[in-house]
C-alpha cells in the first residue's frame, strides 16, 4: 500500500469508483436504517445517485480532482432528489470548488476541500451538530482530517482518521433526538436509531480511504 | 406481509407511472411532457398571466399530476417515490409554463422539497424568471402552533392549488397572489390517522410496524411514523378527536364556514371515509361550523397506507369565490356551477 504525499486525478477517479461500488453494497442497509426514523428510501436515493455517477466516470477520466468532485456534486443534485441530493451534492460541489484545478491534492488541500464541503452543506440545510444528520459524521471527519494534515500525515492517513471520526459521529447520532428531515417528526421516538445519512458519510469516506491506498 | 403490487422493475416506477398518466390524460387535458423529464405541463396556458407550478415526490397520486388543468395547476413536477424532484426538473417545468408574469410555486414543506425548490428558484432568478413560493404546512400534528413553519404539507395542497389556479385565471400578479395564498394557507388545517404503514416500491419494505390493534394519529405522508400511537378506536370516536383538534388549532369558530376534504391515504375504503364524513359533519354542526362543501376520496395518498386525513379550510367571501371558480382536471372534482 502506497502512502503518497498527494493524490492525483487517477487516484481520485479510482476513489470515486470505489465509492460507487461501496454505496451499491450498502444501499439496502442504509434504507433499513432510514426506515426506523424516516421513510425508508435513503439507500434507494444513494444507489440511484451513485449509479448515475458510475456511468459517467469513464467520461470524466483525467479531470483534475476538483473538477471531478464538482461534476459528482452536480450529478448528485440532479439525480438523487429528496434532501440527500442537494446536501451531498453541495458537499462535493463546494469541495471541488475549493480544490480549484490543483492536479495533486495533499492532506492539507483535502482537509480544506471537505471543510468547504461541510460549510456548504450546513449553509444549504441549516443543520447543526447534534441535530442527528450527516453533519454529525462529517464535522468530526473534517476535524480529524485537519489535525492529520497539521501533523504532516499523508492524505491516506488523513482519510483513515476521518473514517474513524465519522464512524464515531454516526454512532453518536443514535442517542440524538432528530431535529431535521422527516425523522424530526418522531420526536423522542427517533432515539435509539442512528441517522442513515450519517452512515452514508461513513460509507463514502471508507471507500475513499480504501481506494486512496 | 410481503409487498404485492403491480409493478415492473421497481426502479422504473416514476417514469412508468408518469407515462401511464400521460397516456390516459394528455389528450383530454391538453398536456405535454417537458423533454424527457417526468414533468407535465398544459399546452393552452394563456399569455400574460402567472403560471402555477406544483410538484413533489411520486407515490402520492393523484397528487401532483392530477392537479393539472384549467383553473388549477399549469405544471406538475414529479420526483422519485417519496423524494423531492431535483432543481433541474423544477426549472424545466417553470420555463415551460412561464408566460412573462412569473411562476407561482406550491409545494409541501419538507426538507428535501424546500432545498430543491430553493435551488431551482435561485437558478430561475439568474435567468430572469420571477417566482413566489408557497410551502404547504397544514399538518397540525407535526409541530406545535408556535412552530407552524415546521409543519408538514398534506392534503391542503389540493385546496391551495385550486385557489391559486383561480387567482391566476383572474390575472392576479405574483404579489397579489401571495397575499391571498398566505391567508388561504393559514386557513387550512389537517390531521391524519393511519391503521397500516406503506411499503416503498423500490425496497418492498414497510416503512414502519404497527400492531393489529393500533392506529397512529399524526401520521406522515411518506409512511414515516407519526407522533402518537394508540389503540384502534371507533370511527366516531376517532373522528371526533380529530375534528376537535383541528378546530382548536386555527381555531375555527362558531359561525365559520369551511370546505372539507375527507381523504383516503390509499387503501382506506370509501365506505370508511363516508362513515368518518358523517361524524365529521355532525361534530362540525354541533360546533356551529357550517360545511360549505365536502370532498371524499383519495386525493393525496401514501401508497397503500390505510388511513384517513381530514382537512378543513376556512372560507371567507374572497376565498369562497375562488373556491367556486370552475376548474377541470383529471382527478379533482371541481366543476363549473350551473
Amino acid at each position: 500500500m502506497e502512502n503518497r504525499t498527494a493524490l492525483n486525478s487517477a487516484a481520485f477517479c479510482k476513489m470515486m469508483q470505489a465509492v460507487c461500488r461501496r454505496v451499491q453494497e450498502k444501499k439496502d442497509w442504509l434504507s433499513e436504517l432510514d426506515a426506523a426514523c424516516g421513510d425508508g428510501d435513503h439507500g434507494v436515493s444513494m444507489g440511484r445517485g451513485f449509479t448515475a455517477i458510475e456511468g459517467q466516470l469513464a467520461g470524466w477520466n483525467g479531470l483534475a480532482p476538483g473538477i471531478l468532485f464538482k461534476k459528482v456534486g452536480m450529478s448528485l443534485v440532479s439525480t438523487v432528489g429528496g434532501a440527500t441530493g442537494p446536501l451531498l451534492g453541495t458537499v462535493f460541489m463546494e469541495a471541488g470548488k475549493a480544490a480549484g484545478d490543483q492536479a495533486e491534492i495533499t492532506a492539507t488541500a483535502l482537509a480544506a476541500m471537505f471543510a468547504a464541503g461541510l460549510d456548504g452543506m450546513v449553509k444549504r440545510g441549516g443543520a447543526k451538530c447534534g441535530d442527528k444528520t450527516m453533519v454529525d459524521a462529517l464535522t468530526p471527519a473534517v476535524e480529524a482530517m485537519k489535525q492529520a494534515a497539521d501533523e504532516g500525515a499523508s492524505p491516506l492517513v488523513a482519510l483513515c482518521r476521518a473514517v474513524d471520526a465519522a464512524r464515531a459521529g454516526a454512532e453518536s447520532t443514535t442517542n440524538m433526538v432528530s431535529k431535521q428531515g422527516k425523522s424530526r417528526y418522531l420526536g423522542e421516538r427517533s432515539l435509539g436509531h442512528p441517522d442513515a445519512g450519517a452512515y452514508s458519510i461513513v460509507t463514502i469516506l471508507e471507500a475513499l480511504a480504501e481506494a486512496a491506498g | 406481509m410481503r409487498m404485492k403490487k403491480l409493478l415492473n422493475d421497481p426502479n422504473d416506477v416514476r417514469v412508468e407511472l408518469f407515462e401511464g398518466f400521460m397516456g390516459a390524460y394528455a389528450k383530454k387535458f391538453n398536456l405535454r411532457r417537458v423533454e424527457d423529464y417526468t414533468v407535465a405541463v398544459r399546452n393552452d396556458i394563456p399569455q400574460g398571466r402567472v403560471a402555477v407550478l406544483t410538484g413533489g415526490g411520486s407515490g402520492h397520486e393523484p397528487l401532483f399530476p392530477c392537479a393539472l388543468g384549467p383553473g388549477m395547476a399549469d405544471a406538475a413536477v414529479c420526483g422519485d417515490i417519496f423524494a423531492s424532484p431535483s432543481p433541474e426538473l423544477i426549472v424545466a417545468g417553470a420555463k415551460a409554463v412561464d408566460r412573462g408574469k412569473g411562476v407561482f410555486i406550491i409545494h409541501g414543506n419538507y426538507a428535501g422539497d424546500n432545498m430543491n425548490f430553493d435551488m431551482a428558484v435561485e437558478s430561475l432568478a439568474e435567468e430572469g424568471i420571477q417566482t413566489r413560493v408557497l410551502r404547504v404546512w397544514d399538518d397540525i400534528a407535526s409541530a406545535p402552533l408556535e412552530r407552524y413553519t415546521e409543519r408538514r404539507g398534506m392534503t391542503a395542497d389540493v385546496f391551495l392549488l385550486k385557489t391559486a389556479g383561480a387567482l391566476a385565471e383572474r390575472g392576479a400578479s405574483l404579489d397579489e397572489m401571495m397575499t391571498v395564498m398566505d391567508r388561504a394557507r393559514h386557513n387550512c388545517r389537517t390531521l391524519g390517522v393511519a391503521m397500516t404503514s406503506a411499503t416503498v416500491p423500490q425496497t418492498g419494505k414497510k416503512t414502519f410496524e404497527i400492531a393489529d390493534d393500533e392506529m397512529e394519529i399524526g401520521i406522515g405522508m411518506h409512511g414515516e411514523p407519526g407522533v402518537g400511537r394508540e389503540k384502534l378506536g371507533t370511527a366516531d370516536r376517532t373522528c371526533r378527536k380529530m375534528i376537535d383538534r383541528i378546530v382548536a388549532d386555527l381555531p375555527f369558530r362558531a359561525g365559520d364556514e369551511v370546505a372539507m376534504i375527507v381523504n383516503s391515504l390509499g387503501s382506506t375504503t370509501l365506505m370508511e371515509l363516508y362513515i368518518m364524513t358523517r361524524q365529521a359533519i355532525r361534530v362540525l354542526n354541533e360546533k356551529n361550523i357550517k360545511v360549505y362543501d365536502t370532498h371524499v376520496g383519495p386525493f393525496a395518498t401514501c401508497q397503500e397506507m390505510a388511513g384517513c386525513m381530514i382537512t378543513l379550510m376556512k372560507l371567507d367571501d374572497e376565498l369562497k369565490a375562488l373556491y367556486d371558480a370552475p376548474c377541470y382536471t383529471p382527478d379533482f372534482w371541481f366543476v363549473p356551477k350551473g
